[in-house]
């Protein structure tokens, strides 16, 4: 297997919006740029391309993929960074090939994961993320003639369920866990941002707005091998919905292993950033739902300042600063507005299990005090997804904290480690 | 560019969309990804890379997310491990 090893100024960690705006802010001020990302073409989640062009990209996300490209940023795609080996250096795989990176200064734009939750039966074939099964449909799975619920929380229901009526599905119910009161006062508070409400009121006339139902969330699903249908409720009535796909999420998780393995403070779940994105770590930079879940405009704007410092040009982007301090109040009231209902936490019964890559059940994790009690009795957060499903979900339902994240970030093949075993670290540092 | 690819799945001969991710192709396929530790069937989740539900064998290369690689012509894949 090959080893690579690169230098730039400035890397930035994502090619999602954030990652995008960071690397174009960059490489304005002549810095050397490198952006890795670990999907096969950049655009992150929300620009990620579609197939059929059901899902079509914004004119807007088509004319910063077009910058970028022209950029000359050099973006590694496929590829993901597996750990930090020394100082200014991560290493990263790309088809079983290390890439060692050397960098002067980071920008974490790791964006978000969809936070699932475990109810009975949501390990069966056919129940998926909301935004997982939108991926999938933009990555050819064909949803026409389907019966697809939606189920979760937070703005990004309307707009998968808008999207899978155009890819043909039927969607027969958009069922969000939030309040009806709590989402009518964050719409009322966007009346200031007509373009939002706008895309709202097309999304549900897509839907059919009497199928967007408020105050309900998912009690279970039925099937054998396969999915068959999912029972809602309201807490008072339930019903049993045959479907083929549930496509449930309950609103994003920032994507913070990265950071945290190169010891960037941590808080509430998200990268803890200064007004020039700064992190507590000097060189690391970081912008997007990895500093905090706010959406894609924060994204952009945050992205543009991120990679302005880390190229040292922080002065051309001092504008953006008020725009971001704006934005954050709508994050702040949307996150409130779509916050989980304790309820949710009563879903797992003894046997469901909630570590799906290790099968660990409800009932095993009882007794437990934290992550780390739990992973070294029962493998709870052992595979190869490292914790970023069921440490998300206990979290949520018992308040545990993340564990420490340790190197791999992901699974790697043992090529790509063991040059590091044959050098010491010193050593690395010295010959980049 | 060809319009579609073929690939094998469990070697049974796969014609998909050109673009099409394995992931993609085993579901529109009517199987499942893998097998998890208890026996059970499981696939796709996340779309993304990040929950590993979409684990298969590709070229031989064990425990690869398939939602995160495109299908290319005579790609071999095997489920279920």
């Amino acid at each position: 297997m090959a080893e690579t090893r690169l230098h730039c100024d400035v890397l930035v960690a994502g090619a999602g919006p954030a990652g995008i705006a960071a690397a174009i802010a960059a490489r304005r001020a002549g810095k050397q740029v490198v952006v890795v990302d670990d999907n096969p073409h950049p655009g992150g989640q929300i620009w990620r391309g579609s197939m059929s062009g059901a899902h079509s990209t914004s004119a807007a996300a088509r004319k910063w993929l077009q910058r970028f490209r022209a950029s000359g940023a050099e973006l590694l795609s496929s590829t993901r960074i597996v750990t930090a080996p020394g100082a200014n250096t991560v290493l990263a795989e790309h088809e079983g090939n290390a890439i060692h990176i050397h960098y002067d200064a980071l920008v974490l734009a790791t964006g978000a994961r969809e936070l699932l939750l475990p109810f009975p039966g949501w390990t069966l074939p056919g129940v998926m993320g909301a935004g997982g099964l939108q991926a999938m449909a933009k990555a050819g799975l064909p949803l026409r003639g389907k019966r697809v619920v939606v189920a979760g929380t937070g703005p990004l229901l309307l707009a998968v369920a808008a999207a899978f009526v155009h890819e043909g599905a039927t969607v027969p119910g958009v069922f969000d866990q939030a309040s009806r009161e709590n989402i009518t006062a964050f719409a009322a508070s966007l009346l200031t941002r007509p373009s939002l409400l706008m895309q709202g009121a097309g999304y549900l006339a897509t839907i059919k707005s009497w199928r967007y139902r408020q105050g309900w969330w998912p009690l279970c699903v039925h099937g054998e091998a396969t999915l068959q249908s999912v029972v809602m409720t309201n807490g008072s009535d339930t019903v049993e919905i045959a479907c083929d796909y549930l496509a449930c999420g309950f609103h994003l998780v920032p994507n913070i292993e990265l950071g945290a393995l190169l010891h960037c403070r941590i808080q509430n779940g998200a990268i803890i950033a200064n007004e020039h994105q700064q992190t507590s770590v000097a060189n690391v930079f970081t912008a997007g739902e990895a500093a905090g879940i706010a959406g894609l405009p924060q994204a952009l704007v945050e992205g543009e300042i991120a990679g302005a410092y880390a190229a040292g040009a922080g002065n051309q982007v001092r504008h953006l600063l008020r725009r971001r301090t704006a934005l954050r109040k709508v994050a702040a009231r949307m996150n409130h507005a779509y916050r989980l209902r304790p309820e949710l936490r009563a879903l797992p019964q003894a046997d469901t299990l909630i570590c799906r890559c290790e099968d660990v059940s409800w009932q095993q994790l009882q007794g437990f005090s934290g992550m780390r009690s739990a992973k070294i009795h029962t493998r709870c957060g052992m595979g190869p997804c490292q914790g970023r499903i069921c440490g998300a979900a206990m979290q949520f339902l018992a308040g545990w904290e993340a564990d420490t994240h340790r190197p791999p970030l992901y699974p790697v093949q043992l090529s790509t480690l063991l040059p590091l075993a044959a050098h010491d670290t010193t050593h690395l540092e010295e010959s980049i | 560019m060809p319009d579609s690819v073929t690939i094998r799945i469990d070697g049974q001969t796969v014609r998909v969309p050109h673009g099409t991710s394995v992931a993609a192709a085993i579901m529109m396929n009517g199987g499942f990804c893998r097998t998890s530790v208890q026996g059970e069937p499981r696939s796709a989740v996340c779309g993304m890379g990040i929950c590993f539900e979409c684990r298969a064998a590709v070229n031989g290369v064990a425990q690869q997310r398939t939602c995160q690689i495109t299908c290319v012509d005579e790609m071999q894949v095997v489920t279920h491990g």
